[in-house]
């Protein structure tokens, strides 16, 4: 059922949801949580998709909060109600007009699921502090994308500088499946890890947490090094027996060796939004992990190049590649 | 930096990982290296729930590397018609969505050996082919035996493993074997399954599946109990009145005629399903949720249970006569094909059971099962007591039942609970409506099927959701009182298909003022 709503209210947006909701039986018992998403016109469509899809796993009202032109002078709030038509939960589109958009969390409050936690998700370019974002501020759990900020590098460092409990970013979350691999590798008996090397493509915010968490966890130095992609590479791991080395170079097919026994392979494929976005709804507790990873990463990027805890690599260094992606 | 003192411990031996951490957990434990040999690779449970799940769990990363698989069978196949036959499955009935990369490598993985039971060469040609995956796939002479065939050939089979050398291990390797129910058909011949494993295997590289415990409502009891407040302070004798515990089919026995006569639903269903059920509803809180500690308690309700003494008066049983279920008309039991004319199986078995313990004690636990009945459905109930006062006009409460939580295990899984409510209008008027956490309706697409949790168990060696061989023996020593019973007393009754069960099984009920909930 999709319900429009030109130039309304959050009072009667609540009232159109409810009346939804009792015509079509009570669908929205099971809701788990509120997922605010502020976005804009262009990237609206494939977020909403996303949360569409992650909905099945986890039943949720989304907001979207979409900023239309802030400039004119009278504020307006139109509503779209979608309903019933594309699994569990509820989709609210938010588009505000004016200086209205400026004061987002007075339409996205009164529309949350009560008592039940909140998650806001920025698709886009990330906030200046999530934490402190009027929309960030309210929820539990706040989802960044640094891959999609125009400066990645340095987009992942203020956030990590700006570390709240309950912040976590989707490089993170699209690290999972090489922890998950290199942790596994790790549960078979194995010599001492003397150092960790992280080959990605430049300007990658996620091969730069892997190697802070390799760093973190091994308590070894962790080498960047710069290949030519896609996404993360390859990781070695370097002990007095030989090297355990997971590689990656096609984006879909990783191959594990370890000193002494045949090469495997096992698919380790890049997963699309939704997967990443129901990894992130299924925990709403702050992720310290995440939040040690980021913090080394942060801390390296802003010391002065001279004194690094970690040798830099000596190709190409993180902040030129920044640069290079930077323009496109 | 320094690394955090609690470290998770993991892997054979306990060794430390580093890269594991209590507070990490978006990462899943996955299988260590490993060969899964699949005996009976052609059958139903192979095509329809093994290959898929194994399937699924590669497709969500929870495989090792070089993982393995070996079918074996009677068949003339080469690795490839192999692949073919679990391309086929996996198509058809996987959960997760087809990836060709992640299905490429494990094909790779894929091999078959053909030969027979009796055939030591076939044997020796098994031991050669895990032997040549630990060197080309770095398997890692770890082995887990699935057999998915029945269990009369149990003794054959793992004779010829241990022939074979199959089953001698070296320091850090592992040796499973996984069997499915029926684990015996009395006490009698449960020992002597036990005493044939255990020549080979000892108790704690035996899995005993029961796919029931791999379900996430199942695992939800505990966490429904042990985590909440609200539900344990009336989990007792002072507020249960009775418990119903059903699992009942909507299909006839189907092409299992074979297995199923002289089985019959208290054995097929009653000793593992309903008995696991009703100890995990009724069992103590576990000092912590280990393998020891869950089946400690379960194996204390198990043998807590007493059968009622006059057993004519406290059980009932059933065969399906032949009728129109669903929209079709169907044939009676005694019709099947390949079931004797004056077959004594029942198809529908219904049973009074006490737990006496303080918790319970003067709380029936009704438990029922049948085939060919309305619909699907297996659900655990608690009904609750009526309330001691009613400060309401008799008019006024007619329509109210009593108060009943009711685990729904399948299908639908969720939770219901029945209360009175106010009719609405001008007059005082309670009647029954029903609440409800949707846990199947909105969670199904991604929760796990249970074979898949349970085969990642077996690999990975955590063993708290199989039955041990002491809960296996207690549940037959349960049973085989009413199944004497029933073989020296008359025959099972006839009911309609489709219907609620034979009238002997609402007497059983009525002759307790008590009625089972309707199906």
């Amino acid at each position: 059922m999709n319900i429009d709503l030109a130039d309304t209210t959050t009072r009667r947006i609540q009232k159109a949801l409810m009346e939804a909701r009792h015509r079509m039986g009570g669908p929205a018992v099971g809701m788990v949580l509120t997922l605010v998403i502020v976005t804009d016109e262009s990237a609206q469509y494939d977020a909403v998709r996303a949360a569409t899809e992650s909905a099945r796993e986890h039943p949720c009202r989304v907001l979207t909060v979409i900023s239309r032109d802030a400039r004119g002078s009278s504020s307006r709030l139109d509503a779209e109600i979608r309903v019933g038509e594309i699994g569990p939960g509820e989709t609210v589109l938010l588009r505000m007009y004016g200086p209205l958009a400026e004061h987002a969390d007075s339409v996205v409050v009164p529309l949350l699921v009560p008592d039940t936690p909140v998650v806001t998700w920025w698709p886009g370019q990330p906030p200046e502090v999530p934490g402190d974002d009027p929309l960030g501020a309210l929820a539990q759990r706040r989802v960044t994308d640094a891959y999609a900020a125009a400066d990645r590098l340095r987009t992942l460092a203020r956030l990590a500088a700006s570390y709240k409990p309950g912040d976590t970013d989707f490089s993170w979350t699209r690290l999972t499946p090489w922890r998950t691999l290199l942790a596994a590798a790790l549960d078979q008996p194995h010599a001492d890890i003397t150092a960790a090397e992280v080959s990605a493509e430049p300007d990658s915010p996620s091969a730069e947490l892997l190697a802070a968490w390799l760093a973190v966890r091994l308590s070894v130095p962790a080498q960047r090094m710069t290949s030519a992609g896609p996404g993360i590479t390859g990781v070695r791991l370097t002990t007095d027996e030989g090297d355990i080395e997971i590689t990656r170079p096609d984006g879909r097919v990783a191959t594990l060796s370890r000193p002494g026994q045949p090469d495997r392979q096992v698919a380790l494929l890049r997963r699309p939004m939704a997967e990443l976005l129901a990894e992130e709804l299924r925990r709403l507790d702050p992720d310290e992990v995440y939040q040690e990873a980021a913090g080394r990463f942060a801390s390296e990027q802003l010391a002065p190049p001279a004194a690094p805890v970690t040798p830099v690599p000596p190709p190409p260094a993180d902040d030129a590649g920044a640069d290079d992606q930077a323009s496109q | 930096m320094t690394l955090p003192a609690r470290i998770a411990t993991s892997g054979p031996g306990g060794a430390q990982n580093p890269l594991r951490d209590p507070r990490d957990k978006r990462l899943p434990r996955v299988a260590g290296p490993c060969v899964l040999v699949l005996f009976g690779v052609t059958g139903d449970l192979s095509r329809k729930k093994l290959l898929p799940a194994i399937y699924d769990l590669a497709n969500r990363g929870l495989l090792p590397p070089g993982f393995s698989l070996i079918g074996f069978a009677r068949r003339d196949w080469a690795h490839q018609d192999f692949r073919q036959v679990a391309y086929e499955a996996v198509k058809e009935h996987a959960r997760t969505p087809f990836r060709e990369d992640v299905w490429t490598h494990l094909a790779e993985g894929m091999h078959f050996v053909p030969g027979e039971f009796g055939d030591a060469g076939a044997f020796e040609a098994l031991a050669m082919a895990v032997k040549e995956l630990d060197q080309t796939r770095g398997t890692g002479g770890n082995y887990a035996f699935y057999l998915s065939i029945p269990p009369k050939f149990f003794p054959q089979v793992v004779e010829q493993l241990q022939r074979a050398g199959l089953t001698e291990r070296a320091d850090g390797n592992w040796r499973r074997v996984v069997i499915e129910k029926p684990f015996g058909h009395d006490l009698k011949s449960a020992l002597e399954l036990n005493a044939t494993l255990h020549q080979v295997f000892p108790e704690e590289s035996i899995f005993r599946i029961d796919h029931y415990l791999g379900k996430e409502t199942v695992q939800n009891i505990l966490a429904m109990r042990f985590a909440n407040t609200m539900y344990e302070p009336i989990w007792n004798r002072s507020y249960v009145d009775h418990v119903q515990i059903t699992m009942a089919e909507d299909i006839g026995i189907g092409g299992r005629a074979g297995y199923y006569d002289g089985i019959g639903a208290a054995r097929d269903v009653i000793q593992n399903h309903l008995l696991q059920l009703l100890a995990l509803t009724a069992m103590e809180e576990p000092p912590s949720f280990s393998a020891e500690a869950v089946r400690a308690e379960k194996a204390k309700i198990l043998s807590s249970v007493r059968v009622p003494g006059d057993l004519g008066l406290t059980t009932a049983r059933g065969q399906y006569a032949a009728g129109w279920q669903g929209g079709g008309n169907v044939r009676g039991y005694l019709e099947e094909e390949g079931i004797p004319a004056n077959s004594k199986t029942e198809t529908y078995a219904a049973v009074k059971l006490e737990v006496d313990n303080r918790r319970w004690a003067g709380v029936p636990f009704y438990l029922r099962t049948g085939k060919r009945l309305s619909r699907r459905v297996t659900e655990v109930a608690l009904m609750f007591q009526r309330a001691p006062h009613l400060p309401f006009a008799q008019t006024d409460t007619e329509e109210l039942g009593q108060n009943a939580l009711v685990v729904r295990v399948q299908p639908d899984e969720g939770v219901t609970v029945r209360f009175g409510s106010k009719v609405p209008g001008t007059s005082m008027e309670v009647r029954d409506v029903n609440m409800d956490f949707a846990y199947g309706k909105s969670f199904t697409e991604s929760s796990p099927e249970a074979y898949e949790r349970l085969l990642l168990d077996v690999l990975i060696g955590d063993p708290p959701l199989f039955p041990r061989q002491e809960e296996v023996e207690l549940s037959w020593a349960i049973l085989d009182p009413i199944e004497e019973y029933w073989a020296e007393h008359g025959k099972p009754d006839q009911y309609r298909s489709g219907g609620y069960g034979p009238d002997s099984a609402d007497q059983l009920m009525a002759r307790d003022s008590r009625a089972w909930r309707r199906l």
